[in-house]
């Protein structure tokens, strides 16, 4: 009796437990897929709706599924005034942030990285306050100095605000990716002769390489995705997210999301870019 | 007198260390772009015709878009903050959970951490409009859609807002939380499982205490963020529900007063500035001064 129960049990309440087992992962999955379902249907929306014609967008109730695929709205809105000269300046405005933020950022990342000097910690907590400063508050008194100053309405004036609101995460970026590379080899390319720098060129850099760029990734969707202070110090030559809100009263829905789509294409390549890299930057970074 | 002054010159001539020459250039880029438009800001806000006084304020407290815009920008981060800490946590601890095609779902949620606000607002202007997608899929089922976006109607305007800022900023504070995540060592969580603590258990006394430095960095980091929602707003509803960001641009770009815009900036500034210090006074680390909770 004692015995064939004890024999029982265990294989009945193995039997239960992955029972209970098998019914968690599928709620796992099932929450899962509800998750997805929020995050992905919008993007799938949008597509759905750049790629209408504008009869199937005037249409009620609208197909939630592509219908009557059509390259009319997206192509109105890439050929209406000023779109095309704004995804150039979106471009240059975000390579040249990228660029400047690198070269004013990384070397102040390699010190916060490498040395240990007086005055490190203010040095990082004056970084985590000019994080907190809202773009506003920069980007007024920035379009008065700018237009006294005839910088005002250039890329050259987004550009500095941009490079200006990335410094601060490019240092934090590249001190964690210059951590990681071992100072002995750097220190070993220095006894085989090297100077500094050139062992900084020829041994750290192209270990860093991959991490700082991923933190590029991370400057260019900054800048690229910024919109409030492009479109004040900005008239005409607006960046692409300035050009879209400063048209947007004025525009017919088709227009705006045609535009929606276009902003929302580089954010899906940027993330499957730097998918590897999204939780090392951030779970370094930001501690 | 001289000699102590030589002393102190000379090892200075001497070398510069190379620190100096790697910080400078960046401590100089911000003092000039952050620090001088701060002050000038600050000297703009302030100053009215002859001298200096609180003349833009108050013209900018007597807007009548102006307290809806406090009211409306506070709401939602009372209310948006809570909803989306709970969810990226539900998010993070389903990823934990290691299921088929963690892969694959970490990418998709992760997807709206670059698109802009603006671009967010537009995508859910496609779902929310009187003819979106929200109101067909409720017409297919043969319910009659709702005005989502009406101007005379705040609650459904701030509920589009909340979902599409939901939507659009959950994802930060996942991969932070994921992040964070990953630091806490496998131990701890199977130690507490062998003496028998239940998930709940495990979660409540392990988990969420252990994550404490990311939560909170992710709450300063986001609140601040919250402070500066504006193209969302703007996309769905124009200035029918108006936020603070919001009014500030437009006191800029359409009423051309720089200055009212300028009080306003530093309204926002000192909001965000008190909530941080508030957030860091009371998420203090409990170890730090005996156990409060």
């Amino acid at each position: 009796m004692t015995t064939s129960d004890t024999a029982a049990t265990p294989t009945r309440g193995n039997s239960a437990a992955l029972r209970a087992h098998r019914w968690r992962r599928f709620g796992v999955q099932v929450a899962c897929l509800a998750v997805t379902a929020f995050m992905a249907i919008p993007i799938y929306l949008i597509a759905v709706a750049a790629f209408s014609s504008r009869d199937a967008l005037n249409e009620f109730p609208r197909a939630l599924w592509p219908s009557d695929l059509s390259w009319d709205t997206m192509g109105t809105f890439v050929s209406s005034t000023g779109i095309l000269p704004a995804f150039g300046n979106s471009l240059i405005v975000g390579v040249n942030t990228l660029v400047w933020s690198l070269l004013v950022g990384a070397p102040a990342g390699y010190a916060l990285a490498r040395y240990a000097f007086r005055g490190r910690e203010p040095y990082q907590l004056f970084l985590l306050f000019t994080r907190a400063l809202p773009i506003v508050v920069l980007s007024v008194p920035m379009a008065q100095l700018f237009l006294s100053t005839g910088v005002y309405d250039t890329t050259t004036g987004v550009t500095l605000l941009h490079t200006a609101l990335a410094l601060p995460t490019t240092v934090l970026i590249t001190a964690a990716v210059f951590v990681a590379v071992p100072r002995d080899v750097e220190e070993a390319a220095q006894i085989f002769g090297c100077s500094p720098f050139s062992a900084f060129v020829r041994v750290v850099l192209p270990l860093a390489l991959p991490g700082v760029s991923a933190a590029s990734i991370f400057t260019f969707v900054l800048s690229w995705n910024e919109v409030l202070g492009a479109a004040v110090l900005t008239l005409n030559r607006r960046t692409l997210p300035g050009q879209v809100l400063s048209t947007l009263q004025y525009s017919p829905e088709a227009y705006r999301f045609a535009g929606g789509f276009a902003l929302i294409v580089p954010a899906i390549i940027f993330i499957a870019l730097m998918r590897k890299y999204l939780l090392n930057m951030w779970g370094t970074t930001l501690r | 007198m001289a000699a102590t002054q030589v002393t102190e010159v000379a090892p200075r001539r001497r070398r510069i260390p190379p620190v100096v020459w790697l910080i400078a250039p960046s401590v100089l880029f911000m003092a000039a772009l952050m620090g001088w438009p701060t002050i000038s800001g600050l000297i703009q806000a302030f100053k009215t015709g002859d001298g200096f006084g609180f003349d833009n304020f108050a013209r900018m407290a007597a807007d009548p878009f102006f307290w809806p815009a406090v009211r409306n920008t506070l709401l939602l981060i009372v209310i948006l903050i809570p909803v989306q800490f709970a969810l990226a946590l539900g998010m993070a601890l389903l990823l934990r959970a290691k299921p088929k095609l963690s892969g694959l779902y970490f990418y998709i949620w992760a997807i709206p951490l670059a698109v802009s606000d603006l671009a967010a607002g537009l995508v859910w202007l496609s779902i929310f409009t009187d003819h979106g997608y929200l109101n067909s899929f409720l017409s297919h089922l043969g319910i009659d859609g709702v005005n989502w976006l009406s101007y005379d109607s705040n609650t459904s305007m701030f509920f589009a807002v909340f979902i599409a800022e939901l939507w659009r900023a959950t994802s930060l504070v996942l991969v932070i939380v994921v992040a964070g995540m990953q630091g806490i060592p496998k131990d701890y969580d199977e130690a507490a499982q062998v003496f028998g603590a239940s998930y709940w258990q495990r979660l409540r006394h392990v988990t969420l205490p252990l994550l404490r430095p990311s939560l909170q960095v992710a709450l300063i980091l986001r609140t601040i963020l919250a402070f500066q929602t504006f193209a969302v707003a703007q996309a769905l509803t124009g200035r029918d529900f108006p936020v603070l960001v919001g009014e500030t641009y437009n006191w800029y770009v359409a009423l051309r007063n720089p200055s009212v815009a300028s009080a306003l900036a530093l309204v926002i500034l000192a909001i965000s500035m008190i909530t941080a210090i508030v957030y860091l006074r009371a998420l203090r680390d409990p170890s730090d001064k005996g156990g409060k909770r």
